[in-house]
């Protein structure tokens, strides 16, 4: 693992991480840590378990054995109204977007904002729902459309809205460039990018898109053999001899995402 | 951990305009009762001074913008943090129009206008839809009349089972269950005349007649006609009929004839059982309240119920069938977008085979009458 674990530093610290589904065990003394304000991509075969992971840390899948903690507070076996405290830091963007069907861009925007902080003038929340739009780059008229009514794309950014509706301070993001076209996407990782700036954001970002990888993380971390394998800047991971990152990074995607020689444009 | 926001008004000496000084944590988290006290303020407000707060965020940085906004005035002892997020949620003056947040409201009168509007063109246009599937399906039935070997035998019989032998058993308990209803309720009606032998009148008539056939169909478009609904629809969704079209398969052939069959063929087959069973019931229900003996039961209902109160059910059998399959696959074919949409179609078209069923069924009582078969 890598250096630097001083608790305050970490936004979550995952130790001896086990969950299963019945006989099938997906996860088997996993570790791995998050620190505070940095991008970590987190990738891995299909079916190694990188959703499963954050479903874990957000409290979806129960752990079977292990200690997760998030801000320094252990996630698990905490009763309902403290894990709701804990909920309020994190916006979760989900593979689909997971946009409320019935209610609109609006609405969905401010479901957090009315959940978590019912005194909120409505006035205000309209207001916040405005400027976090503008933020993500939705169209001007995306506000009133209902979720059917969009694009791929501005579903993604609708729900980046949403996960960001309270000004969490970490952010889980489930493939977020996933089926978006190459300028989409590259446009959705630069927003992250500048978002995460602005904000202070720290980011936990399941992708396959090495394209991502390459643009956006300070730090990839590697999911086989149900557990972490290797965590670090995409240079120290070509560095190991693991066939699997090898294969990954150096396959003919891998190579073709790369920046070229020199121009390291990591961070 | 971090200090509630609050705020103090300083009178300057220098102006008339008052410092609005903030202090504590500027987040969502910490504002509590801090928007609503300041809008509340009388103003105006010379400055803002930010210099004091603790911690900021987006909601803080909104928040002291739209005052300065409102005030018209500055900022002071903003630090990095603090501008780069106020900079973040100010619109730049290249953003263009500010967003759209909510649909524009109709005024009540209109929007009943829009609903009665768009109610009668969904209607019409339903309608419109199935004769055009009725059309669609001849062809097809035809197309099969002349290539028989194309005819999908397996799934068709399996269709049979699904439709029609799984259904047996609920459909054979509600069905007894309501021939005691029949003959219970008539009973007690007709002892004021003291006339309780036509009860089996009653009971074999009306359920040979109508009733049999009819919950029958109303039973088949609840369980069958609502799956064929979502199995096409889902697999609409999941773009298998788009697939099946590009390797040549007709959708009309593979998916919607089958089901149409199974639900034409298994329907007289499934009323017939039907009013057997609401004449069992009602058989059972008369010899232990009236004391009629199953034999003069049975006796007496081939004397007063004729031959061709049977044909009736079995002939209107089979186009409640037809209306069931065709509403169902037609609209589990309608499925375009997304999942909601399925659920929608599902109901569509249980709501539609049902109330087509209850139409044609009266036009069917009002016809055999006419011709005699009372």
């Amino acid at each position: 693992m890598s250096g630097g674990e001083q608790g305050e530093d970490l936004a979550i610290c995952v130790r001896g991480l086990r969950t299963s589904f019945g006989d099938q065990v997906v996860h088997e003394g996993l570790d791995l840590d998050v620190r505070r304000g940095e991008i970590l991509g987190v990738v891995g075969g299909s079916g190694t378990g990188k959703s499963v992971l954050m479903r874990a840390i957000i409290g979806l899948q129960p752990a079977d054995e292990g200690e997760i903690s998030v801000f320094g507070e252990s996630t698990l076996n905490r009763d309902d109204e403290d894990t709701l405290a804990l909920r309020r830091r994190w916006g979760v963007l989900f593979q689909g977007g997971a946009l409320f069907s019935t209610l609109t861009v609006t609405e969905n925007i401010e479901v957090p904002l009315r959940e978590f902080y019912p005194q909120l003038a409505p006035h205000l929340r309209d207001e916040i729902a405005a400027y976090k739009i503008r933020m993500t780059g939705l169209p001007a008229d995306a506000g009133p459309k209902f979720p059917a009514e969009l694009s791929g794309g501005m579903k993604k950014r609708a729900g980046l809205a949403r996960a960001l509706a309270i000004d969490p301070d970490l952010l889980f993001l489930d493939e977020p460039t996933a089926g978006l076209d190459p300028i989409g996407a590259a446009a959705f990782d630069e927003r992250t990018r500048q978002l995460q700036q602005t904000l202070g954001l720290t980011v936990f970002l399941i992708t396959h898109d090495l394209d991502t990888l390459h643009a956006i993380c300070d730090r990839v971390a590697v999911l086989a053999d149900k557990r972490v394998i290797a965590v670090g800047t995409i240079d120290d991971l070509l560095a190991t001899e693991h066939p699997w990152i090898q294969e990954y990074f150096n396959g003919p995607r891998g190579r073709a995402a790369q920046p070229p020689k020199g121009g390291k444009d990591q961070r | 951990m971090t200090e509630v926001a609050a705020f103090t008004l300083e009178q300057r000496e220098e102006s008339g305009a008052p410092l609005l000084r903030l202090s504590g944590s500027l987040s969502i988290a910490c504002l509590g009762e801090l928007p609503n006290a300041l809008e509340a303020l009388p103003g105006p407000v010379g400055a803002i001074d930010i210099g004091g707060i603790e911690h900021i965020d987006t909601i803080g940085a909104w928040l002291v913008y739209s005052l300065s906004q409102k005030w018209a005035c500055e900022i002071r002892g903003a630090d990095a943090d603090a501008q780069r997020l106020i900079d973040a949620v100010k619109p730049s003056a290249d953003a263009g129009p500010p967003p759209a947040l909510h649909a524009d409201k109709l005024s009540p009168a209109i929007r009943i206008l829009d609903q009665i509007g768009g109610a009668t063109m969904v209607a019409l246009t339903t309608l419109g839809g199935l004769v055009g599937f009725l059309g669609a399906v001849m062809i097809a039935s035809w197309s099969l009349i002349r290539h028989p070997s194309r005819f999908r035998w397996n799934a068709v019989i399996q269709r049979f089972e699904v439709v029609g032998v799984s259904a047996l058993g609920i459909i054979g308990l509600m069905s007894f269950l309501i021939g005691i209803v029949i003959a219970q309720q008539g009973a007690v009606q007709l002892r004021a005349f003291g006339m309780e032998i036509l009860t089996v009148n009653l009971v074999g008539r009306l359920t040979l007649r109508e009733l049999g056939v009819l919950m029958t169909a109303i039973m088949v478009a609840g369980r069958s006609g609502s799956a064929f609904a979502a199995q096409i629809g889902m697999m609409k969704l999941t773009e298998e009929v788009d697939a099946m079209r590009t390797i040549g398969v007709s959708p009309m052939e593979a998916l919607v004839m089958p089901r149409i069959m199974a639900a034409v063929v298994m329907m007289p087959l499934l009323g017939f059982y039907a009013s057997v069973l609401a004449i069992i019931g009602g058989g059972f229900m008369c010899a232990i309240s009236l004391e009629i003996p199953p034999v003069t039961f049975v006796q007496r209902l081939r004397e007063v119920v004729p031959l061709h109160d049977l044909w009736i059910g079995l002939i209107k059998a089979p186009v409640f069938g037809l209306i069931i399959g065709m509403s169902g696959c037609y609209q589990g074919l309608l499925v375009k977008s997304n999942a909601e949409e399925v659920g929608l179609r599902t109901t569509a078209a249980v709501v539609q085979a049902i109330f087509m069923v209850i139409v044609l069924d009266a036009f069917f009582a009002v016809f055999f009458t006419w011709v005699g078969w009372t």
